[in-house]
């Protein structure tokens, strides 16, 4: 059995699963936001038990319209806020300790590897970076996972993806993944798995993998797993993560389709509106001109990512025609970025600095884009309209590159910033 | 079951966000985003939509965010059935769990017309285009599903067998 297989027959009880067979799994974790869990709430409620099924296991995170950015908004964190404290749930964040959830829940230690986790979002899969299996589901199945702390599967395929060598400086697990997006297309990984492997992992920081398995779910991915290795084991210690579960392929693992990569071979890249498969090369965009610069999201949003942004920034202003809106993913990660003096070169630069908030990346606030402006963001999806009108455009990059283009009012890399 | 309707074509890739855009996720009640449904690639959607009609897309329908106030606001608008190439899997689920059909049939996405007058057999999985009178066969769900579907969704399904 592959890793997902494995992951899999642990939490259904089983000796092994095979692909195509749908089967009932324990969860660790059962995740919403602000956006998801009210319409799983009033799912739950429906079901007709009185109380969850484990308060430990269940993570409340507001994080998408917050500090709530209207009146709606506010109402919709206000029935998650009530739940939460009805329920006793133990994992809800308020305002001031909330953080995006996909970067909040590994940095409180609440997922480990080996884990079956669900959540009412679409970026649950960056967990696959501790080696667990997570993936996005819908309302009604955080709802039903509330209640029952199950969930049906269908065994997926997994496509094995083999990574060999070493990234090249400036080059980022951002760049890895929109290159296999671009690769394989939107959906190249369509009701699979995908498995990372090869020698070329060691060398890739875990903010590089949570980046990567973060994007599986934009190649259509169920999950994107990375095999758990020491530097797996020291995060999830240093997190005070539970006792990890770990699970190697075994040598007869079967695999749809094996895909190898070299990384020494990878350049900065950007995806070009409106999907991300749309993947071209930094250094060949320079024709495009920049209105705003967003830096942060679950996908870039953690202290390695404001670290290469400022490392360009430093000393250096932004363009006069550009907006640079600058969201550490955490108050833990906003507050070691301060610390570390990263927001005085931000903000010397002429950057904005918000709370830690999802915001602009989907459209909510904090940085929408007016018809025939242009973003260049760290963040995940490009789609038309995904940060405001639908005749703007959204290029998708790593924090260097952004950085970069914040400076020159243009895409460009960090080599161009004089 | 027998469905019947028109036909509404859309393109590959139709992702959650064209289908229900964030800025009116500050709220899930089914009929305000009903009112918003396909806008940012529709605009005359919401203005045409009759009750039965058949949304029929290409490959990769629902993908993008999580958000089953997609498959909703669809539901919501009168739409009895989205038929497409490939579904992107959580709004796969999303769709099976709330009770909206959906089938994939990768000639029916290409030979269908906007426009045409479609009947669909929910049971058997089979597609007859009235206009051009062509007929096409989906892949038929595992029984598991089926139940599910039949019950309404993943709620009514997981309370009957509690």
């Amino acid at each position: 059995m592959n890793i997902a297989e494995k992951i899999l027959a642990r939490a259904s009880h089983k000796e092994s699963v095979h692909p195509g067979e749908l089967i009932m799994a324990d969860l660790d974790m059962v995740l919403g936001n602000d956006i998801t869990s009210p319409v799983a709430i009033r799912e739950f409620e429906k079901f007709g038990v009185k109380d969850v099924f484990d308060k430990s296991k269940i993570a409340l995170v507001p994080d998408h319209f917050t500090p709530n950015k209207d009146i709606k908004a506010a109402e919709q964190c206000k029935c998650v806020r009530l739940f939460a404290k009805d329920k006793k749930i133990e994992n809800y964040f308020e305002v001031g300790r909330v953080g995006i959830e996909h970067a909040l829940l590994p940095e409180k230690g609440l997922v480990t590897a080996g884990d079956v986790v669900i959540g009412a979002d679409s970026h649950t899969c960056t967990y696959g970076a501790l080696g667990a299996f997570s993936t996005g589901v819908g309302s009604t199945d955080m709802a039903a996972g509330m209640a029952t702390g199950k969930a049906w599967f269908k065994v997926p395929e997994s496509i094995k993806v083999i990574l060999n060598g070493k990234l090249r400086e400036n080059v980022s697990g951002k760049d890895l993944i929109l290159h296999l997006i671009g690769r394989i297309g939107v959906d190249g990984a369509l009701y699979k798995a995908l498995e990372f492997s090869g020698e070329g992992i060691s060398s890739l920081t875990m903010d590089d993998r949570f980046t990567v398995s973060n994007m599986a779910i934009e190649a259509g991915a169920k999950a994107g797993i990375f095999p758990v290795d020491d530097k797996t084991l020291e995060y999830l210690k240093e997190h005070g993560a539970k006792e990890p579960k770990v699970f190697y392929p075994d040598e007869d693992a079967k695999y749809s389709e094996t895909i190898e990569i070299d990384l020494s071979s990878l350049e900065e890249t950007v995806s070009y509106p409106h999907l991300p498969e749309n993947t071209h090369l930094a250094r060949e965009s320079r024709d495009i001109k920049v209105d705003q610069v967003v830096i942060g999201s679950c996908t870039n949003g953690r202290l390695s990512d404001l670290r290469a942004a400022a490392e360009v920034m430093k000393g250096h202003k932004v363009h006069d025609g550009v907006r640079c809106i600058v969201i550490p993913a955490t108050p833990k990660i906003w507050r070691e970025a301060m610390d570390e003096g990263l927001f005085d070169i931000f903000s010397d630069a002429g950057a904005v600095i918000s709370t830690p908030t999802c915001g602009p990346c989907l459209g909510g606030y904090m940085g929408i884009l007016a018809d025939g402006e242009v973003c260049v963001s760290t963040t995940n999806r490009n789609f038309v309209g995904r940060m405001g009108s639908t005749k703007s455009f959204v290029y998708l990059s790593s924090p260097s590159v952004a950085a970069a283009s914040a400076i020159l009012g243009h895409i460009g890399v960090r080599e161009d910033v004089k | 079951m027998i469905l019947k309707g028109r036909a509404i074509k859309y393109g590959d890739n139709i992702d959650t966000d064209v289908i229900i855009p964030a800025r009116y996720l500050n709220t899930s009640d089914e009929k305000e985003l009903s009112a918003h449904c396909m806008e940012d690639i529709d605009p005359t959607f919401v203005g045409r939509v009759q009750k039965g009609d058949i949304i029929v897309g290409g490959k990769n329908f629902g993908c993008g965010s999580s958000r089953e106030h997609a498959p909703i606001a669809i539901k919501a608008s009168g739409v009895s059935l989205v038929i497409a190439k490939t579904f992107a899997r959580i709004f796969f689920r999303n769709s099976i769990n709330i009770g909206l059909p959906i089938l994939e049939s990768i000639e029916a996405s290409d030979e269908i017309d906007e426009g045409d007058e479609l009947e669909v057999d929910l049971d058997t999985g089979v597609i007859r285009d009235l206009t051009n009178g062509k007929s096409f066969s989906a892949e038929p769900f595992p029984p598991f599903m089926q139940e599910l579907i039949k019950e309404g969704g993943l709620i009514p399904y997981l309370r009957k067998n509690k």
